[in-house]
């Protein structure tokens, strides 16, 4: 029965002092989908939310030298999707954020307020704390369902994404009954780079398939060195299927998670493997 | 009758008259009232399946600093056990349990308590004060594990065969001699197949705001789909008066006929009685997921059998439902409807209902009758397929028609069903090409329909309009197609007539908005009362011209002289008449009251094209032809949403949607999210067909619609992945991990 106190500060500063000071009371605010359904349910009772999206550093979409980009923790999906050139380099990165939900929540939806999704980008994620900016992998942000590795006070600023050498590109699937509004059972995504239709580097990400989104490295050395035939497909395929460590629950079991992880590999390649080759 | 009537408006589809309120917001569900002084209520509710309550303490909630009044079974007016009260189909006995349970709880969900406080957030904090000495019980959820000898009872005063039992009901229905009918046959197919309980999905959950004042008289704003079975009810277990009790009923956000019975209008009034303060509440999703009644799981058995040629000479079918906590499963749907499309010499038909501890059931669309259906036209799929016959031919072959004997009783009058079978056949749809991995699956069905009691009162304003009531909340266009019928009938723009929907203390009791009863029954008695003012518009017209009134015909929105024999006057309009009103002879306006009769039951059959993504086990509908008798589409817009309606929640039925439980019995998917009903792009356009056999008993030809365009749904879906893949499913839902599942075996065998 405690109020809740609500801050939109302007800067990155005020707003880390503000959600230092508060303690473990306090809740980042970015599009709110996830926080404010929590929040309905009685999941969570936040003391003080901080709204981060007056911060301009973390709602701007910037390209940084080279043909890479570094993008703000609360920026919208669709305003990602609205970015004239994001779409041709990253194409699978946006279309793991444009799953998400529906037309009306990518309008708010944030990929720093997700992160657990698969994103097999390579990307770097700056965090910035009380103590400070440091960088990380994206894959080591998540630390289990509903857990992070941020420190206390430290907020997710932006997603670096590198630039890319010619031939790359990537694709992101997820397995869900309906077509929209929906939870992955199973999520993958692949980044590649083709030179004269050989593989000559691969990230393979899953999501849903066990505590934290995986990055599958086995998978990406079968389809290294390979031109994507049907046997480094299976090779891939199988080591996806080996990597997964997941439940079964309400929303898939083991043995259907697993075969699908397999399936949505193969497919994802190649649709990845098209885009990088142009078609 | 010297009425003229040019079908001007009839079969138009017309602006809906509350579309305006729906698209800006203004529309008043029952979760938009408020009241100066109001306070909120909220339902302590069992975690346990199956518990005896020993003792319930309330002094800490009471004690609490904004609580104002605390509620338990002890407030609720008790139905002892020995003797059975019914209102309409529910059984006050049960009701009064359901509402708050008594010596048991009988579902996790069910309520134990009820808190009214200045606040939500402190009538939930009261909620966890109270405290509840449970013995918990050994429970069942499953039918297979209630109706295993050792199963812990529900009712111990129910028995069958002689012994106490979670078969709390049967019902049978015979028709010829079913062994010797089986002799008959060359082929006999016989299958099992399971359903999971799944919810009628309204998205507005219950709600109500409730006044008592110091002399006890009462208003109820609450969503449902009757007003007087609210009041009722409410009367009956809180011992109010019916007159004192107003219940005036809100927008309603959805029903499917899970609103045909109350669950907080009786503990709102008791904590405002006793509070003495308006109390509302509102559900949250999640309590009307546990708590409200999803409609049955079940397990059925069907076996046909048919000659060379194609006719079937015996069927025979059981059906076991569950009926949640409490007794009333919807077996007379399953057991009644599902043989109902066919001619056949020989049939047994049985039902039974059986308790189980989750939520009681509610009503959905047609009950029991989608659940019968899906069995019986799967296996007549398979009958026909190894027959080597179309499966519409066959059913062409053995379809019920004028004359046919239906094994639940009635012998049919002029019905449709030989018309839907032959529009499928000869719809674009049926002879388009499909592709690989898609399939395309036919099947029918049958609903009773209902009629029974309705009231409403025509006016006429006096600037010339016209004001219809009618009794029934309005959950699919009866408003829109009320306004059509009295502009026809009154020869005005329909727009001139304004149709509202009354409550209680002001119109005539009007039974539920349910049985797909409600543009038959209004349009009744609605046409008889504007038969009535047009009457009285003629004697008026007859009086100042100083005719006879026969003389007089009403054409066009006015009286004219019926033949030049008759005299030559200038027409005098409904508003020239209202205007003259004050001096010959008063206001205009009629009201009837009837228990209708003649809603003969209703045909449909469905085409399904589906696409089987086998990798992941997906099957999606891509392609969907409804046909129906309607009977005549008074909107037209109006009936083709009903169809669309029936079709989008037979699909999510057949495909994802279902109730899953945990180990400790609660159910672990009560939110949308997880309890996966069809968005808009799971789903293509969904086409229909309107098949027009009016129903010569109803003065437009009105047959209900509402409820058949379900019950063909889950075995169109079946058999169409059935064509896809040659697999046959015996159990829903058809999700992604049982299709894969199923699909598996062949899948490695084709490989290898
Ligand atoms: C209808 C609906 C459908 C959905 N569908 C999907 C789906 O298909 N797939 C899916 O993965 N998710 C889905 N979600 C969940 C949700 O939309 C996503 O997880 C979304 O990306 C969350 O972003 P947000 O900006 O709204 O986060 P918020 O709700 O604002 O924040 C989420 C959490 O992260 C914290 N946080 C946010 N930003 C930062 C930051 N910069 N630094 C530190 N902490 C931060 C918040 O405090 C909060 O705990 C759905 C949600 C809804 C309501």
């Amino acid at each position: 029965m405690t109020d809740i106190r609500y801050v939109a500060p302007q800067t990155l500063d005020e707003a880390i002092g503000a959600y230092a000071a508060a303690g473990s009371a306090a809740r980042i605010l970015a599009g709110g989908t996830d926080l404010l359904v929590q929040m309905r349910s009685g999941a969570v009772k936040p003391g003080l939310i901080v709204d981060i999206k007056k911060v301009r550093e973390l709602t701007a979409v910037e390209e940084i030298s080279g043909g890479g980009f570094r993008i703000g923790a609360a920026v919208p999906g669709a305003v990602l999707a609205e970015h004239p050139r994001f779409r041709q380099t990253w194409p699978g990165v946006l279309e793991a954020v444009n799953l998400i939900g529906s037309t009306q929540v990518q309008g708010r939806a944030s990929a720093g307020g997700n992160l657990c999704n698969a994103s097999p980008a390579g990307a770097i994620v700056t965090v910035q704390g009380p103590d400070g900016r440091r960088e990380l992998k994206v894959e080591d942000v998540p630390a289990g369902p509903g857990r992070t590795n941020l420190k206390p006070g430290e907020i997710l600023v932006s997603f670096t994404l590198p630039p890319r050498p010619p031939g790359s590109s990537d694709a992101y699937l997820r397995m869900i009954p309906r077509t929209e509004m929906d939870i992955a059972v199973v999520g993958c995504g692949v980044s590649l780079t083709l030179k004269d239709g050989v593989c000559t580097h691969a990230r393979v990400g899953l999501g849903a398939v066990a505590p934290t989104a995986l990055l599958v490295e086995p998978a990406a050395q079968a389809l290294i060195g390979s031109r994507l035939d049907d046997t480094a497909l299976t090779a891939a395929a199988n080591a996806c299927r080996a990597a997964c460590r997941p439940i079964d629950d309400k929303r898939g079991t083991i043995a259907y998670r697993t075969q699908i992880a397999g399936v949505l590999l193969k497919r994802t390649t190649n649709i990845a493997a098209e885009r990088a080759q142009g078609k | 009758m010297n009425i003229v009537v040019n079908n001007k408006w009839i079969g138009q589809r017309t602006i809906r008259p509350d579309g305006v309120d729906k698209v800006t917001g203004r529309a008043a569900f029952a979760a938009d009232t408020a009241m100066p002084g109001m306070i909120w209520g909220k339902v302590l509710r069992s975690p346990h399946p199956h518990a005896r309550i020993r003792s319930i303490d309330t002094s800490r909630a009471e004690a609490l600093p904004g609580v104002k009044a605390v509620v338990t079974s002890r407030d609720v007016v008790d139905f002892p056990l020995d003797k059975s009260v019914m209102l309409g189909i529910q059984d006050m006995r049960w009701m009064c349990r359901n509402v708050m349970a008594r010596d048991k709880a009988l579902f996790p969900g069910h309520p134990i308590a009820a808190v009214a406080a200045t606040t939500e957030a402190i009538a939930a904090k009261a909620c966890e004060l109270i405290e509840v000495d449970y013995e918990v019980l050994p429970w069942s959820i499953e039918i297979d594990d209630a109706i295993r000898p050792d199963a812990q009872i529900l009712h111990e005063s129910i028995t069958f065969q002689g012994k106490p039992s979670n078969i709390v009901g049967q019902l049978e229905h015979k028709k010829g001699d079913i062994e010797a009918g089986f002799k008959q046959a060359d082929v006999i197919i016989e299958r099992t197949f399971t359903t999971r309980p799944v919810h009628q999905g309204y998205i507005e959950p219950h709600a109500c705001l409730i006044s008592v004042a110091a002399d006890g008289k009462t208003t109820i704003w609450s969503s449902s789909q009757g007003q007087f079975m609210v009041r009722a009810m409410t009367a009956y277990l809180t011992g109010i008066p019916q007159s004192d009790i107003r219940a005036i009923p809100a927008e309603i956000g959805g029903g499917f006929g899970g609103k045909t019975i109350v669950y907080l209008e009786p503990l709102a009034t008791l904590l405002a009685k006793k509070s003495g303060r308006p109390v509302k509440m509102v559900m949250t999703r999640e309590e009307v997921m546990r708590a409200t009644g999803p409609t049955s799981g079940s397990k059925n058995t069907v076996k046909i059998g048919a000659r060379k040629d194609g006719t079937i000479v015996a069927a025979q079918g059981t059906f076991y439902l569950q009926a949640g906590a409490f007794p009333g499963s919807p077996i007379r749907g399953a057991a009644g409807c599902s043989f109902a499309p066919y001619d056949i010499a020989n049939v047994l038909s049985v039902g039974y209902d059986v308790c189980s501890n989750r939520s009681k059931v509610a009503a959905y669309r047609a009950p029991g009758a989608p659940i019968g259906a899906y069995a019986v036209e799967c296996v007549l799929d398979e009958v026909a397929e190894s027959l080597n016959m179309d499966p519409l031919d066959f059913r062409l072959k053995n379809a019920a028609k004028q004359g046919t004997k239906a094994a639940h009783g009635p012998v049919f009058p002029r019905i449709g069903y030989i018309e839907t079978l032959e529009a499928a056949k000869t719809a674009p749809h049926y002879s388009t090409p499909i592709g690989k991995l898609q399939g395309r699956g036919v099947a029918s069905g049958f609903w009773f329909n209902a009629g029974g009691e309705s009231s409403a009162q025509v006016n006429i304003t006096e600037d010339g309009n016209v004001v219809v009531t009618t009794g029934h909340p309005d959950i699919g266009g009866s408003r829109a197609g009320i306004a059509n019928i009295c502009a026809e009938l009154l020869g005005i723009d329909y727009r001139r007539v304004s149709v509202i929907i009354g409550d209680t203390q002001t119109v005539g009791f009007s039974n539920l908005t349910g049985g797909s009863r409600v543009l038959f029954a209004s349009a009744m008695v609605v046409t008889q009362a504007a038969e009535k003012v047009i009457n009285t518009l003629r004697e008026r017209a007859a009086k100042i011209w100083e005719i006879d009134p026969e003389a007089v015909k009403w054409e066009n929105g006015a009286a004219h002289p019926a033949s030049p024999n008759a005299g030559q006057f200038e027409p005098l309009t409904l508003e020239d008449l209202a205007e003259k009103a004050p001096m010959q002879g008063g206001p205009i306006g009629a009201g009837v009251q009837l228990n209708t009769q003649g809603a003969d039951g209703g045909f449909g059959t469905h085409i399904c094209d589906v696409e089987v993504d086998i990798e992941l086990g997906i099957a999606r509908v891509i392609r969907y032809t409804a046909v129906q008798d309607v009977g005549r589409a008074v909107h037209p817009g109006y009936v083709e949403g009903q169809l669309q309606g029936g079709v989008a929640q037979g699909i999510g039925w057949a495909l994802n949607e279902e109730y899953i439980y945990r180990s400790d019995g609660k159910v672990d998917n009560p939110g949308f999210l997880d309890y996966r009903m069809p968005v808009c792009s799971d789903l293509p356009m969904l086409d229909t067909i309107l098949v027009e056999v009016p129903n010569p008993k109803h003065p437009q030809g009105v047959k209900g619609v509402g409820e058949v365009p379900l019950v063909p749904v889950m075995a169109a879906v079946a058999n169409a992945i059935y064509r896809a893949t040659g697999k046959r499913f015996y159990a829903l839902p058809m999700s992604p991990p049982k299709v894969l599942e199923g699909l598996e075996q062949p899948i490695q065998q084709a490989a290898e």
